[in-house]
């Protein structure tokens, strides 16, 4: 089987199985044995779209959290991959810095809205500072992880074809450790969006996290689960963005 | 200490160039371990002459790659000196191209990028370095793969890329350190036989690290034994093959009197090696 035919079947294995999964959840529903007024029907859902978009102004509100998205996640990769060059470089600052990093890496930060909100006031920039803060550490892990678990023999390379220390990062190590680099920045993403939605909702200050919160006081599920595939989408989209990104960076895997 | 070789019928090979171009003198290297310091290397000494193929040879834990990491200058700490035509060696040398035991591509760059890369280090313009890429990867037997990754190679074929990198440089020394190892017999029969061509057709001085000695006698003009821990010379043997040699050479009777004349030394020492092994094994167990 060609690799083509191998994608082609791969895809709509992933569609046809989402197409089952949505169609047996409509089954439980319509048969009672799921209550429709915990779990909307997904043909409600589907219908609520069409309201969603057009009474809830919701390209603005798309807009808004994929920007805020969007600078945390340039944050977050130019300094989470600065951090993480520097503690490799820096042995000391790797043995003073590392636990730290890991343990923010696992503390709610979004539990620190306050302080940011105290800090940068009702804006999008405390939720693109708790995006970035929250996300930040997968990065640095990451990033530190790739360059220190560069294979030997590759720097010997390197030496041998007498590469100065600076040719030897941007030749050597910064491509070696880029793959993961990249499930960092991933991770990162993932947290840097969980955070800025949940910010959005908690400070009900625009984007889709607000829009989530609104429909869900105003007890509209079918709107809501509406929403939430609008951040779903958001995440795909940076998703794609991202693999394109590396495919250009490193055309082999 | 040369020794007699065993009258091989076959027709002697062309006398080397005398000049010498690799010197090493009195090599000494110790390493500090937890049970205390190891002597790695003990006093051994070699030339290697223009145009010639040198193997060392010797059993595992005899010091040979630490002789690699020395004669290629990723490890500056030892005894003796060790010299490029008079040049004492402080640090990697351009004179010298290191071929290593391990994979060595680089994953993210196809294979003529590989090839070009001491070039593109070099400063060479991007369509010069391309066309000299093209050269070696013809000259290593590659050529239609020069847009394929790594990733998309055999072994073998990789091996080769690494070669093909490392003649790029145009290295006054080939230092190789068991570049077949990973592979089956046959591949390494026919990639000696790529190495051996090469070698011939750029009369490329080179230093082969490796432990076989099938390997060792079908390629070299010299070959020096190494004793087991600590690793000293402990012969060295004249092969005196004809050449242009291939790996049909492997079923004459000279090339089995000589395989058998090495094993004989290398015998004593890599039962040593297993029973010192062995021994660190029981008393590691022991306090464990």
């Amino acid at each position: 089987m060609t690799r083509r035919r191998m994608n082609l079947y791969a895809g709509a294995l992933g569609v046809g199985s989402l197409i089952v999964f949505f169609a047996l959840m409509e089954l439980l529903i319509q048969i009672g044995v799921l209550n429709r007024f915990v779990v909307p029907p997904p043909s409600e859902v589907l219908l609520s779209f069409e309201r969603v978009i057009v009474e809830e102004d919701i390209a603005h509100r798309f807009l808004m959290t994929a920007s805020e998205c969007l600078t945390a996640g340039v944050m977050l990769t130019v300094f989470g991959i600065l951090g993480g060059v520097l503690m490799h470089r820096f042995r000391l600052l790797q043995q003073a810095c590392e636990t730290w990093v890991a343990a923010l890496a696992s503390a709610p930060v979004v539990l620190m809205y306050p302080l940011f909100l105290v800090i940068f006031g009702r804006s999008a920039w405390t939720i693109i500072m708790i995006g970035f803060t929250a996300a930040l550490p997968p990065v640095i892990l990451k990033t530190l992880e790739g360059l220190s678990d560069t294979r030997k023999v590759l720097i010997n390379v390197g030496k041998s074809f007498n590469l100065t220390p600076t040719q030897s990062f941007w030749k050597i190590l910064l491509p070696a450790a880029l793959p993961t680099i990249f499930v960092g920045v991933r991770l990162g993403l993932i947290f840097a969006l969980i955070n800025i939605v949940g910010v959005e909702f908690l400070i009900n200050y625009g984007g889709l996290g607000q829009l989530i919160n609104e429909l869900a006081e105003r007890y509209d599920l079918p709107g809501t689960y509406a929403a939430i595939c609008f951040v779903i989408l958001v995440s795909v989209l940076f998703f794609m963005a991202l693999e394109r990104i590396e495919r250009w960076l490193r055309p082999a895997h | 200490m040369p020794v007699s070789s065993p009258s091989p019928r076959a027709t002697p090979s062309p006398a080397p160039a005398t000049q010498t171009i690799l010197d090493v003198d009195n090599l000494h290297v110790e390493f500090q371990t937890p049970d205390g310091p190891v002597v790695a290397v003990e006093n051994v000494s070699l030339t290697v002459r223009k145009g010639e193929f040198l193997s060392i040879i010797g059993p595992s834990g005899c010091g040979k790659s630490t002789v690699f990491n020395v004669v290629g200058g990723l490890l500056t700490e030892h005894g003796g000196r060790v010299s490029i035509e008079g040049e004492t060696i402080v640090g990697p040398h351009p004179s010298i191209g290191m071929v290593f035991q391990e994979e060595s591509t680089f994953p993210w760059r196809c294979v003529i990028d590989n090839v070009a890369f001491p070039l593109e280090i070099a400063g060479v313009a991007k369509a010069q370095r391309m066309e000299r890429a093209r050269h070696f990867i013809d000259l290593v037997g590659l050529r239609g793969f020069e847009r394929r990754f790594p990733g998309e190679l055999s072994g073998g074929m990789r091996q080769r890329v690494s070669l093909a990198r490392t003649l790029a440089s145009e290295p006054k020394i080939l230092l190789m350190d068991e570049p077949f190892a990973a592979l089956d017999e046959q591949t390494r029969l026919l990639l000696g036989d790529k190495v051996l061509q090469i070698q011939q057709e750029l009369h490329q001085t080179t230093l082969l690290i490796t432990h076989n000695i099938t390997e060792a006698v079908q390629m070299s003009d010299r070959i020096l034994v190494m004793s087991y821990r600590p690793g000293k010379t402990k012969r060295i043997v004249e092969i005196d093959l004809p050449r242009p040699r291939t790996s049909e050479i492997v079923g004459s009777e000279a090339f089995g009197r000589y395989v058998a004349q090495i094993w004989a030394d290398l015998r004593e020492e890599a039962s040593r090696g297993m029973q010192d092994d062995e021994t660190s094994r029981v008393s590691h167990k022991a306090s464990s």
